[in-house]
């Protein structure tokens, strides 16, 4: 669905992208991780046809966005960081203008509009005027535009920029109810909702590809998928001693100790969490909880783009 | 639907739902009225004629100021909230997006000069005048409507701030009225030059009930080179 090959883009003197070349296959739901002015709203905005690249070739759909980026723009939909959103139109009348931009015809216009009201449940929103409406419903009608024309592409960026806890959950499950029907690329810092939604990461970093894959590949890539908690009953010396000899465990660190209640932060090569249970269940030491998956991505992410865990 | 009328139903649309366009016209017909019981009917005793000629010079100037405001928005407001990206990200070509805003501003402005209507009628109800001679001159001030959206709508594309775009777009009307008075300074054969450029000395026989082909395709002139001017910025932006 996309190609893109050693794509530069620059401001004046200053390169926001260089040389990025990655693949996204059709279907696909990739997450596009980086730190702020890392270059993900300059690539997001190339590949939506807003911005033309300064080099490189960009290939989506099997169009050049040089060559047919109105070929592209049919085929793409395009939410950019703060929702492109006219405040004074209804929601219903401005989703119907952007469909008939898009070259929805007449007819369909209509059905078109109640399916991305209902996919991004705003449904009930119809007749309201956007400006009455919070930041979390924009943000969704910000979304509904971009699908509204039931595009084979869409572009994201930041969908959950700004939204409140329980608006990012809800917006994490409309952008998992698009698995399937589209190819979806969303760029977030927020890592935790990337994780939940993403099969495959793209990790850039000065305007250039450090990392890609899934979150597995990327963990073995780095050796390590960050530390693993473990509360346990027990003393810290000899439970130490008795973890310290599973093999792939590097290093432990003592991070709570309340009488017998021991907390520990273990670094490990490979995924040693049956190994260390088993330990210590043999040893007749109670566990109370075994966790690394809370903020694996995050560690992941900061070793790739600083070299040090969470 | 035609992508250009599309956008400018929905730009239009925008100026009828806002209450900005309409204090602009409300503004305008208040100057206007102002103008034309001061300057038009005043003085010493005038033909009906030179009443309505009065008139259309007046409206003309309030009409070219109104023109500047009511196109500052057109496109730097669309940069300044991020809803150009929609429309950059849509298969519409940037020529569509520049005619589809200037139609909507100028039928709007249009309104305005059909708020005006009741002075020529009190003109005629006191008075005689041709239907002629108001029809060239509303004729006459919708060219230079035109043109001075046009200008605005340059201004409007260079910048994100309405302010900047309103100031940098009164400028170039200004130039373009002070040509007169340059002309006045420099020598054959700039006078010829710099006093075509000037756009009343074209505005005047419409004004007087006179429509001319060669004064009229100097507005549709200046019309066309700040629309592609306007074009011509907005795809430069995709390279900055």
């Amino acid at each position: 669905m996309i190609q893109v090959d050693g794509l530069n883009k620059y401001y004046g003197e200053h390169a926001a992208i260089r040389g990025l070349s990655f693949t996204i296959q059709s279907g696909e739901v990739v997450g596009f991780l980086g730190l702020n002015g890392a270059g993900k709203t300059t690539t997001l905005k190339v590949l939506g046809c807003v911005l033309l690249p300064t080099s490189g070739r960009v290939i989506v759909d099997g169009f050049d966005v040089t060559r047919d980026p109105h070929e592209i723009r049919k085929r793409i939909g395009y939410l950019p960081d703060t929702p492109p959103v006219y405040d004074e139109m209804t929601v219903g009348g401005y989703l119907a203008f952007v469909a008939r931009l898009r070259g929805v015809a007449d007819a369909n216009v209509a059905p078109y509009v109640a399916e991305a009201e209902k996919k991004t449940a705003i449904s009930d929103k119809h007749d309201d005027v956007i400006n009455t409406l919070s930041h979390g419903y924009r943000q969704r009608v910000g979304l509904a535009q971009a699908l509204v024309h039931k595009p084979k592409l869409l572009i994201l960026d930041e969908p959950t920029g700004g939204l409140d806890p329980v608006q990012i959950v809800e917006m994490r499950e409309v952008i998992k109810g698009l698995k399937g029907e589209h190819t979806v690329l969303v760029s977030s810092h927020i890592l935790g909702e990337i994780s939940q939604v993403c099969d495959r990461y793209l990790v850039i970093q000065g305007g250039e590809l450090i990392a890609q894959g899934t979150e597995t590949e990327l963990s073995e890539k780095l050796g390590s998928g960050g530390p693993i908690e473990i509360d346990c009953l027990g003393a810290a010396g000899p439970t130490i001693e008795l973890l310290k000899k599973i093999d792939g465990v590097v290093d432990i660190t003592v991070a709570k100790l309340e009488g017998q209640n021991l907390s520990l932060h273990i670094d490990a090569k490979g995924d040693v969490r049956p190994a260390l249970v088993k330990a210590l269940v043999q040893a007749d030491i109670a566990v109370l909880r075994v966790d690394r998956a809370a903020h694996r991505l995050e560690n992941i992410f900061l070793k790739l783009t600083h070299g040090k865990d969470a | 639907m035609n992508t250009v009328l599309l956008i400018a139903r929905r730009e239009l649309g925008a100026y009828l739902r806002t209450m900005s366009g309409y204090i602009i016209i409300a503004v305008l017909l208040f100057l206007d009225g102002l103008a034309f019981n001061a300057f038009a009917v005043a003085g010493t005793a005038k033909r009906s004629s030179e009443v309505l000629a009065d008139f259309f010079f007046w409206t003309s100037g309030i009409g070219m100021a109104g023109a500047v405001f009511l196109s500052m928005r057109l496109i730097a407001e669309e940069r300044q909230t991020g809803t150009v990206q929609l429309l950059y990200s849509s298969p519409v070509h940037d020529r569509e997006i520049v005619i589809g805003k200037f139609l909507a501003a100028l039928a709007f402005l249009c309104l305005f000069f059909l708020g005006t209507a009741y002075m020529p009628i009190l003109v005629a109800v006191y008075g005689k005048i041709s239907l002629g001679h108001v029809v060239s001159g509303y004729v006459g001030l919708i060219l230079v409507g035109a043109a001075s959206l046009a200008v605005g709508l340059f201004g409007s594309a260079l910048t994100k701030s309405q302010v900047v775009a309103a100031v940098s777009s009164g400028v170039m009307c200004v130039a373009l009225t002070m040509c007169w008075i340059v002309a006045k300074v420099v020598d054959r054969p700039f006078t010829d030059v710099v006093t075509g450029l000037a756009w009343y000395g074209h505005f005047e026989p419409f004004r007087q009930g006179l429509v001319h082909m060669k004064h009229s395709v100097y507005f549709g002139l200046v019309t066309f080179v700040a629309l592609f001017a306007a074009t011509r910025v907005l795809e430069a932006r995709r390279w900055r």
